[in-house]
């Protein structure tokens, strides 16, 4: 411990297939400390962190630059055991749980303390008795450490989340050496009275000594429990302070901020209004895993394009699949007046409405199926295009040159690069991918077009195209789209509007050219603060 | 020329390509025992058009994603109750064959609907429940036998005057109607071109039916649930819809082939009948992701013509040893085996 840092990272730099995710970033981090990482998502918290754990999946892709130093000794680290042999512990974003075990067997697993028997002299020491007392009695201390009263016997499977997490805890300061825990998002799934609880275990661990690195994106946290910050964006660290210094709205604007060129769109003959809204979404809740939305309010102008961002968990991506009918909802979405019944996506899409969904190839293609099929599917089954005449509408037979000349036309508008319209889906790239999962929804012609996270998985130059293609059609063709996106910058380019969802509802309506902390600030939920300023 | 055949050779797939070679190499063997040719062709033939429907039967629950039909006996019986009960009234030849059609579809689809409300609440596991499903119907319907109030004299049992015979002769009502329908002979082989042809139609109509609207919808819940869900498609009315469409084809499958067997065969006789339709889909190629028309076309001709030609070979070769039951079972069960391990791994 020569300069008194229990851990520094020096100059990381790491790209994946071209992409640099991080650039000669620097961290120090002494005993004791707690230093809270902030970034938005993509900054380059987690390859930041699969690099310090010695992942698989960085070394499978070229490993990184850059010095990784414990205790002042620079050290190799290339998997996980040796992370921890190193006394480097990870509290996980998910759990690690087993539920059919019990808090103690959960924090002591593949670390029992064993006793010798007959069968174990003679077999060897994998046939050693459990030392449950023992077990039992260290859980107890780790718990303890924790300031919480959880029965080391209990099931893990029917607990509340929130001691869940307590557990993970509790089994990486059980470790002896532990001298660093990286605390990965852990809130993001908590209840505000479970966040502060964990908060308190943190400042507790810290005066014992452990240093901890708080990885988050929630900022009124980073305000109460890190000693210093240390801003990501980009793979780059853009800033770090000590708390002492730090202001709210300077790391929102920090996180956020990057220089945005904002590109002259074609001109509309009259611009959106409030005065013609084509969609009205009151009291909102999709019961979506991961993403809830939860009593969102949020109208949409006709013609506009209007973006919805908000950080990963906030309930953004629900909307979407909440109101074309994928994930189980409640309230009242009405479409030029008229309700639209909820979780029945036929009612959805013959309303005038078409989805692009975030996950691609789970929910946007037939992977095995041709590019043709895959563009035309759901106009034919919703709406009888591409069918032959027929008496009985179920049994019309498949219209083939019809579907065939669609196809070549959607190839052609698109540019979508490939062998023919009989190539399978699956053999494509991803932004040619998503070129196919907007023809689908362009062959519906919606009057609404919700399209979620487009650009993400494809390269820069697909991106572009992408957005391009969104802005035409909106033109063109007058298609009101809502687009939700992780990327504020992209929002930032194309749409009229940007609304920002935080814990499951809209805190905020922006337009796009709004200071880099006013966006930061509703992201992390200080929307009172911003008030305040102004 | 080359590319041709590489080409050929990839349509084709290895497995096939073996079967053929063995199928060819028989042959050969047949025309060195100086074996008669003609019978073997001609016994192929007609086992081709006795199995093709129940192979055909496969597909549809293999489109919309529910996997094999194990659970095949369900439609078996279906179209058993159906022969049996137009033979209880006397009918014959067609009227016979046609009436017991009639009887068996309905019974059929309600039998599919509970069968696929069934498959249903176990996602995931629809084969091995269908296995067991299969299983239990079959012994279920054996009391049905034993006490339903037939009471044709040539059907029940001669003793006790109660409950049918586990094998009923169709001699004398519409055993052999499709087989003898425009049947022709060319070099000593028999055509049962009215078999052919009933089985040629019912391809052509599910070719058709996964060509239209519904039968997309079908094939589409099957390669991607959520897919279909997020086109508007009732994803469970499709698998619904599959696993009846597959209860009705085999309850019609039977029916052509009880007609050209010649006999009805009750109890435990349909305890197995899946198992040479799940030997001959896969072996045609199809996989638990694709199945097409193709595969099951092939698939009945490989089989059927291994199983008619390879077991006369084998008995004439090892010269009066009877394997002939086990040769059958080892290679159909063996076919599955292979054909399974095979598909999961693609």
């Amino acid at each position: 411990m020569r300069n008194g840092h229990v851990l520094e990272l020096k100059g990381i730099s790491k790209g994946f297939f071209g992409t640099t995710v991080l650039k000669g970033v620097s961290l120090d981090i002494r005993p004791g400390e707690i230093h809270a990482l902030v970034g938005e998502n993509g900054a380059g918290k987690s390859t930041l962190m699969n690099i310090l754990f010695g992942m698989q999946v960085i070394q499978d892709t070229g490993g990184f630059e850059g010095q990784v130093v414990v205790d002042g000794q620079a050290v190799t680290i290339d998997s996980p055991r040796r992370a921890m042999e190193l006394g480097i512990g990870m509290v996980h974003q998910e759990f690690m749980l087993i539920p059919g075990f019990t808090v103690s067997e959960n924090i002591k697993l593949n670390r029992e303390p064993t006793r010798g028997n007959l069968a174990s002299r003679i077999f060897g020491h994998r046939l050693e008795t459990l030392d449950e007392p023992l077990m039992q009695a260290d859980s107890r201390m780790a718990l303890g450490k924790l300031a919480l009263s959880i029965d080391e016997m209990a099931l893990v499977g029917g607990m509340p989340v929130g001691h869940m997490q307590f557990v993970e805890i509790a089994r990486e300061i059980d470790k002896k050496n532990v001298r660093l825990l990286v605390f990965d998002e852990p809130t993001a799934v908590l209840a505000e009275s479970e966040a502060s609880l964990l908060l308190d275990a943190m400042k507790r661990l810290s005066s014992e000594g452990i240093a901890i690195l708080f990885i988050t994106h929630r900022l009124d946290e980073v305000m109460e429990v890190a000693d210093n910050i240390t801003i990501l964006r980009d793979g780059e660290v853009v800033s770090r302070m000590p708390r002492s210094e730090a202001k709210l709205g300077r790391i929102a604007e920090l996180m956020v901020g990057r220089k945005i060129e904002r590109p002259v769109l074609p001109p509309r003959k009259s611009e959106p209004s409030d005065e013609d809204m084509v969609l009205r979404i009151e009291n909102f809740r999709v019961d979506m895993p991961g993403e809830r939305v939860r009593g969102l309010d949020l109208s949409v102008r006709r013609g506009e394009i209007l973006g919805i961002g908000g950080l990963a968990g906030h309930g953004k991506v629900g909307i979407a699949n909440g109101v074309i009918g994928l994930y189980p909802s409640t309230g009242r979405v009405a479409k030029d007046g008229s309700q639209i019944p909820l979780n029945d996506p036929k009612q959805a899409l013959l309303s005038g409405m078409a989805f692009v969904s975030e996950d691609r190839r789970g929910v946007g293609l037939l992977l095995d199926e041709s590019i043709e099929m895959n563009i035309i599917l759901t106009a034919m089954q919703v709406q009888g295009k591409f069918l032959r005449p027929g008496a009985l509408q179920s049994l019309r037979l498949e219209d083939r040159s019809a579907m065939r000349e669609h196809a070549l036309e959607v190839m052609r508008d698109l540019d979508i690069r490939c062998t023919g319209p009989t190539q399978l889906v699956r053999r494509l790239s991803g932004g040619n991918q998503q070129k196919v999962c907007l023809g689908r929804a362009f062959t519906m012609e919606p009057e609404v077009l919700w399209v979620s996270e487009p650009t993400r998985g494809i390269d820069v130059g697909a991106k572009q195209l992408v957005l391009d293609l969104l802005v035409k059609f909106n033109r063109e063709h007058g298609m009101t789209i809502v687009m939700t996106s992780s990327e504020l910058a992209e929002l930032r380019k194309i749409c009229d509007r940007i609304a920002i969802v935080y814990r499951g509802q809209i805190a905020g309506i922006l337009p796009p050219d709004a200071p880099d902390v006013d966006f930061g600030l509703i992201m992390a939920g200080k929307g009172a603060a911003l008030e305040e300023v102004s | 020329m080359s590319d041709k055949l590489r080409n050929a050779y990839e349509q084709l797939g290895l497995p096939r390509l073996i079967i053929i070679v063995f199928l060819l190499a028989l042959f050969a063997v047949a025309v060195i025992m100086r074996m008669d040719l003609a019978i073997l062709i001609k016994d192929s033939i007609t086992r081709i058009g006795m199995n093709g429907i129940l192979v055909l039967a496969m597909l549809p629950t293999l489109a919309c994603g529910v996997g094999l039909n194990f659970g095949l006996p369900v439609g078996v019986i279906a179209g058993i109750v159906g022969a049996v009960t137009s033979m209880n009234w006397g009918l014959k030849g067609f009227a016979g064959f046609f009436t017991a059609m009639v009887i068996a579809i309905p019974l059929a689809v309600i039998a599919g609907y509970l069968y696929a409300m069934l498959l249903e609440r176990v996602q995931g596991q629809e084969m091995m429940v269908g296995t067991y499903v299969g299983f239990s119907v079959v012994s279920g319907m054996c009391m049905f036998w034993l006490l339903a109030p037939y009471r044709n004299p040539a059907m029940i049992f001669a003793l006790g005057g109660k409950g049918l015979r586990t094998t009923i002769t169709l001699d004398r009502t519409f055993g052999k109607v499709l087989n003898d329908f425009l049947g022709f002979s060319v070099f000593d082989i028999y055509i049962p071109t009215g078999l052919l042809l009933f089985m040629g139609i019912f391809f052509v109509l599910i070719a058709l039916f996964f060509k239209s609207k519904a039968g997309l919808a079908m094939r589409t819940v099957g390669s991607n649930p959520m897919y279909a869900r997020s086109s508007g498609i009732n994803v469970q009315r499709m698998r619904t819809m599959g696993v009846i469409l597959s209860t009705v084809l085999a309850a019609i499958g039977i029916l052509v082939y009880s007609q050209s067997y010649g006999f009805v065969q009750l109890y435990t006789a349909p305890l197995t009948a899946a198992f040479p339709a799940v030997a001959s889909v896969l072996i045609g190629g199809a996989s638990l992701r694709k199945a097409t028309i193709g595969h099951a076309i092939i698939g009945t001709v490989l089989f059927h013509t291994l199983l008619t030609i390879a077991l006369p070979v084998t008995q004439t070769v090892l010269q009066g040893a009877d394997i002939s039951e086990i040769a059958r079972t080892i290679m159909s069960n063996g076919m599955i085996i292979y054909a399974l391990t095979r598909a999961e791994r693609r």
